[in-house]
Order: C-alpha cells, then sequence, then structure tokens
C-alpha cells in the first residue's frame, strides 16, 4: 500500500512537471531535492516548509530543530535516505517502554503529508546540508 | 491580598442551596488553608493561601527537603492535591496517579496505572501533561489522555466506575484537571487543533453517568443556551453560535475547553474559557465562530448558559481563551461587587507568569481529516527586538491597570504563581528554578534549582503545623515544542514582514535592525541549553 502510494505520487508529480527534461531533471532532484539561490527557496521547499509546521512542527519543533521529546530533523536527515525517511513518515514509529513514551503516527492517510512528502524532504535537506536557516524561507522572485 | 468576600461568609446560603454531600464537604475543605483540595487551590481560582508560616523574612532559609520521581518523562503541568496526611499527584502519560504518605516520608499508600492505547499520544497538540486530579465525597477522578474519566477510591486506588468522554480517534484528547462542583465532576476536552467540536461535560460523582454537556459551538440544544442567555446584558438570541458559522463548520469548530473552571456557591454559576477556533487559518472560517474564544457562566446543575462573553471574534492569533477566571471582590465606586478577572493572552495585585515573545504567523489552505491537525498557519517566535529575556513575571493592579513590578526572566515564565498571606509569591522558570519573591516589591528572596523546567503549578499545604511549598518539575509543552531548539532571529522576522507586507512600504523605524542587538539578545537562546526531560516532585520546607 504505502509503495503503491508513493509511485502515484511520483507518477503525478511527473505529470505536473515540465515535459522534456523530465529525466535529467528527476536526477538532478535526487542529489539536490530543493533549489536555494541566495539563501532563497523554490516553490517546492517553500511548500515543505509550510506543510512541515502544519504537520509536524508540533512534535519536531520550529524549523526542524526539535523538541524536548521530538528528534531534531535537521540532523536526522543527514542519516537517512529519501526512502528511509518516507518509510518513516508515512508509517509511523512507536517506542513504548518503561522508560519512554515516543509515538509517530503514520501519515499514510493524511493528504496534507503524503502529497507534499518530497517538499517535506527538500525543505528538511536543505536545512541539513546547511544551506537553510530557520525561520520562514525567504522565496525566489519575493 | 484578597479580602473574605461575601460568597465566603455565607454558610447558610451554602447549607440551604446544597443537596448532595459532596457540596457542603468540599466546600469547607477548600477553605482550609492546611490543605490543597482543588487542582486551582480553591473555587475562586486565585491561588492564594492564607498560610504565613513562611514570610519574606524567613523565606531565605527554604530549602528542598523530600522529593519524588514520577517516572515519567514529558510535561508536568498541574501540581498535587494534600487531603489530610496524605498527597495525590497524576503524571504525563500514561497517567499514573499516586497516593503519598506525608507521614511517612512520601511512601506510596496506593498507585493507579491505567492502560491506555500509546496511539492517543501523537493526537495530543502540545505534548502528553496532564493538569492533575480531583478529589471529593473519598474519590479521586483522574481525566486520561484517552479522554476516559475514573473514579478512584481514595483510601486504596481501586477504580470505582470509568467513563468515556471524548474520541481520540476525532482528535479528542484529555489534559485538563477535573473540578467537582456539589454532586457533579466537571470536565473539558482537548482538541482545538484538531478540529474537535469541544465541549464540557458533568458527570455524576457518585456513578459516572452523565449529567449534561455543553459543547462550545452548535445549535441552541447542544450550546445549552436558552432564550434568557445575555452577552453584555443583552439576550443573545436563537442560534447564535451556528449563524456566525459557515455551513457545517461549527461540527470542526474547535473552542477547546482545557483551562480551569471556577465556581462561585452563592452565585451557583461555574465559570470557563473556550479556545481557539479550529482551523487557525481565519480565512477558511469566515464568521465570529462563537463561541470560541468566549467566557462562559454556567449553571452547575443543568448547564445551562447564564451569559457568555467572546473575547476574541474571528480569532486569527490562537488566542486560547482558557486561562483561568478569577473570582474576586472589588469595590467599584465604593460598592462591594463580585467580579471576574481574566487575563487573556490578548486590588489587589496579580501576579502574572508572562511570555515576551514576538510572533508571525501566516495562514493557509488546509483540509480536514478526523484524527489529524488541523492548524492552517505557520508560527515564527522570536524575542522583541533588542531585548535580552523571553519571559517577565509581573505584579499588575487590576485597579490602576498599571504593572508595579515586573521581574525578566531569560525564558518565558510557563508555571503557575502562587502568593500567600507571608507575602511571598512563588513561581517556576523554565530552567527549573523555583523563585520566591517579594509581594510587594518583586525582590528575589530564595531560589533553587529542581532537576527539570517547571511548567506546573506551585502549591503549599502544612503537615503536623509546618508549612510547605510544593511543585513538580518536568519541561515539556509548548514550552518545550517551541522553545526546546531556541528561536528565531529578529534578521528572518525582518524578512519575512518585507516578503509579506507586499506594497506596503516600512517605515523609518521598522526599517531599523538593531544589529547590535541581535548579538546582546543571544537570539538564538536554546531552552534545550538550560534543561533536559524530567519528572519530579520537589517538597520544600524552612529549615530547621
Amino acid at each position: 500500500m504505502k509503495m503503491g502510494a508513493r509511485i502515484v505520487f511520483a507518477g503525478a508529480a511527473l505529470f505536473l512537471g515540465t515535459g522534456f527534461a523530465l529525466a535529467a531533471e528527476s536526477e538532478q532532484a535526487a542529489q539536490k531535492p530543493y533549489t536555494v539561490e541566495d539563501g532563497k527557496v523554490d516553490k517546492k521547499t517553500f511548500n515543505g516548509w509550510r506543510r512541515y509546521t502544519e504537520s509536524c512542527l508540533r512534535c519536531h519543533g520550529p524549523d526542524g530543530a526539535g523538541s524536548s521529546y521530538g528528534p531534531d530533523l535537521v540532523e536526522s536527515v543527514k542519516h537517512m535516505t529519501q526512502d528511509q525517511f518516507n518509510e518513516i513518515v508515512v508509517n509511523g514509529r512507536t517506542n513504548v517502554s518503561a522508560a519512554t513514551t515516543s509515538v509517530m503516527p503514520p501519515f499514510g492517510d493524511v493528504e496534507d503529508v503524503v502529497t507534499y512528502l518530497d517538499d517535506i524532504w527538500a525543505y528538511l535537506k536543505a536545512r541539513a546540508d546547511g544551506v537553510l536557516g530557520r525561520g520562514r524561507p525567504p522565496r525566489i522572485g519575493d | 491580598m484578597r479580602s473574605s468576600g461575601l460568597w465566603l461568609m455565607a454558610p447558610a446560603f451554602v447549607l440551604l442551596a446544597g443537596t448532595a454531600s459532596g457540596n457542603d464537604e468540599l466546600i469547607k475543605l477548600s477553605k482550609d488553608p492546611n490543605q490543597w483540595v482543588i487542582p486551582s487551590g480553591d473555587y475562586a481560582n486565585t491561588r492564594y493561601s492564607t498560610l504565613n508560616q513562611i514570610t519574606k523574612d524567613n523565606v531565605k532559609n527554604l530549602r528542598p527537603l523530600w522529593t519524588f520521581s514520577t517516572g515519567v518523562l514529558r510535561g508536568h503541568e498541574g501540581g498535587p492535591l494534600v487531603i489530610g496526611d496524605v498527597m495525590y499527584l497524576s503524571t504525563p502519560f500514561p497517567n499514573n496517579v499516586f497516593a503519598l504518605d506525608l507521614n511517612n516520608n512520601g511512601r506510596i499508600l496506593w498507585k493507579y496505572e491505567p492502560k491506555q492505547d500509546p496511539t492517543v499520544i501523537p493526537v495530543m497538540c502540545c505534548d502528553t501533561v496532564n493538569r492533575g486530579v480531583a478529589y471529593a465525597d473519598g474519590k479521586i477522578f483522574l481525566h486520561q489522555a484517552d479522554t476516559t474519566l475514573v473514579a478512584l477510591d481514595a483510601k486504596t486506588g481501586k477504580e470505582l466506575w470509568s467513563v468515556k468522554n471524548g474520541d481520540p480517534k476525532k482528535g479528542e484528547t484529555g489534559t485538563s484537571a477535573p473540578l467537582v462542583v456539589k454532586d457533579k465532576v466537571l470536565v473539558g476536552i482537548s482538541g482545538g487543533e484538531f478540529g474537535v467540536q469541544a465541549h464540557v461535560t458533568a458527570y455524576n460523582t457518585k456513578d459516572g453517568s452523565r449529567a449534561w454537556r455543553a459543547y462550545s459551538e452548535g445549535p441552541d440544544d447542544q450550546i445549552l443556551f436558552d432564550a434568557n442567555t445575555t452577552e453584555l446584558g443583552k439576550p443573545v438570541g436563537k442560534d447564535s453560535s451556528i449563524k456566525t458559522w459557515q455551513g457545517d463548520q461549527w461540527k470542526i469548530g474547535g473552542g477547546g475547553t482545557w483551562g480551569w473552571i471556577s465556581y462561585d456557591p452563592q452565585l451557583n454559576l461555574i465559570y470557563y474559557g473556550s479556545g481557539n477556533p479550529s482551523t487557525w487559518n481565519p480565512v477558511q472560517r469566515p464568521g465570529d465562530n462563537k463561541w470560541s474564544m468566549t467566557i462562559f457562566a454556567r449553571n452547575p446543575d443543568t448547564g445551562i448558559a447564564k451569559w457568555a462573553y467572546q473575547m476574541t471574534p474571528h480569532d486569527q492569533w490562537d488566542y486560547d481563551g482558557v486561562n483561568e477566571m478569577i473570582l474576586v471582590d472589588v469595590n467599584v465606586k465604593g460598592q462591594p461587587t463580585k467580579a471576574l478577572v481574566h487575563f487573556d493572552r490578548n486590588g489587589w495585585l496579580f501576579y502574572v507568569p508572562t511570555n515576551h515573545v514576538c510572533m508571525d504567523y501566516e495562514p493557509f489552505k488546509v483540509s480536514y481529516t478526523a484524527g489529524q491537525p488541523y492548524v492552517g498557519a505557520t508560527l515564527s517566535m522570536y524575542p522583541p527586538k533588542g531585548e535580552n529575556n523571553l519571559g517577565n513575571f509581573i505584579a499588575w493592579d487590576p485597579s490602576t491597570g498599571k504593572i508595579v513590578w515586573s521581574n525578566s526572566e531569560p525564558f518565558s515564565v510557563w508555571s503557575g504563581a502562587l502568593a500567600t498571606a507571608g507575602d511571598v509569591v512563588f513561581y517556576g522558570t523554565l530552567e527549573g528554578y523555583l523563585k520566591a519573591v517579594d509581594m510587594q516589591t518583586g525582590k528575589e528572596l530564595y531560589k533553587f534549582k529542581t532537576p527539570s523546567g517547571i511548567i506546573g503549578n506551585v502549591n503549599t499545604f502544612t503537615h503536623g503545623g509546618k508549612q510547605y511549598v510544593a511543585v513538580l518539575s518536568g519541561v515539556g509543552g509548548w514550552a518545550g515544542i517551541g522553545m526546546a531548539a531556541g528561536l528565531t532571529q529578529v534578521a528572518n522576522a525582518e524578512d519575512w514582514h518585507k516578503a509579506v507586507s507586499g506594497t506596503h512600504q516600512p517605515t523609518a523605524a521598522e526599517k531599523a535592525i538593531d544589529t547590535a542587538g541581535l548579538g546582546a539578545v543571544g537570539a538564538y537562546k536554546a531552552l534545550a541549553n538550560y534543561t533536559q526531560l524530567g519528572g519530579v516532585l520537589t517538597v520544600f520546607g524552612l529549615s530547621e
């Protein structure tokens, strides 16, 4: 189900894409999923910040920086691939024991998250790569 | 200083009005300063104690006398009850309840461990807090994260009855302390960030059967408004809520009731506030969004609203109106008047812990899914320009409307305040300090760093003739989320303003950035550099 969902959405993104340059684009995107110029971000990365704030901030803190109980994603994302990231977001993660009650819910059915998984990844990767600071990212063209 | 009001001095009225045994016993107990029987201290929510053994002159000799680890990490809001020789406290999820024997250094008399599905944890917006248990009629009442309300035998911890108050699958969760009024236990609901249709419900303390439920928004028979319900003296009329929402949006309207309830036995009214409407994006919910952000006065026997006052129509800032309704008697033009004082987020001296933080708030469109956040806005919090502190603890004079003194704190002050007849005010800081200051001047008289940041409420009681002060430590709550990693810098805010202000030309004053100020502010101060998770009760007393 989750893999199917991912393929469908990736397909949708390609349909919405700009045509012939797709192959080269997706290869480049695998390297750098974001575009940051002069500290300003593209629409996708900006949208990733917004969607992050809607669905992730309440546990992972503002700008992916972590909370008293949700890990610092800027750090976490340095140690995982996009596939691993997607798997955790879609399926969630539970860690309940005597010492901890850490429950990340699955977001696989949440439209506001799965539709924009690539964007959220782009935003966090830009943060993790050190090319984007905290706060509302300025947009290219602003 | 709080003078005794008419309602305190009219036990005859109380005896005539009361019907159930919980009524008189609880009112009487709540007036005993040696105990702490109601989660907020008393029915008027003043958090003022007449105990005066600890004074501004001897509080410098205060020291921690014993401690108790709750065994749970995450935000510790609320505080313990003290009834007779027993202290009762609840923990964040999994919401364990302990009865501690004050005669034996806090030995555990019993422990109640609810079994809850951990999938409720991520549905709790802002940490898995619990604001405390309630007591009446030999029973302890616990409001669990999964919205179960359970009555326990206060002597043994045995479960007497249990009822489900809400549905976490719809985003409803439980964090607030219940309040017992006469023969009913009242409880609110959390979930304003999840698009719930919030409510306050009354259950009969005897057996947990439901007595009434009043929603924050909806048709009149759901919000329990009738022809006599007024706002500012005028009847609100039919459908006062649904006509201020578009279509069926009131069904996911928010108005969370996770704060404190106060009660006036003489007027027979309970008072509480409702929180923000759902979503945070005001464009998606046109209308005044009644009755979110509202102070309600209701009859506790029937739930019918006598009056309501909406503090912030069509909220655009998430100004939750749930902070306590403090009931006091003031002189208005020489006439003693029963007044309600409420410090919303938008006499005597009132001691107010505050945030000293700026916030930018930008909405965007979101879809609603039951059980998922329904937020629709981004936030950026940052310190005020050129300022060093993110919090203040202030003394405010309601008769002049002026701040009398203000103590700056490096971080927002997230704890409750406790004022005492010993002329001392206590509060806790996010780095973990329990502080005692002079009531009149604010001068710091004592401080002690507890194991973790304090976001709960300080209380006081006596045992064996000696006065103690108790507070829970355990950083979390919104402070643990929004501030743990530090706030953004003022420079980012400037860029944001430029970007969103469109054709608006900033004035010279707006253009000026105090770049020197940025360094001085230490604008990137992270709470995580000062404290980590914890879960400890500390009990202080004067050294022998």
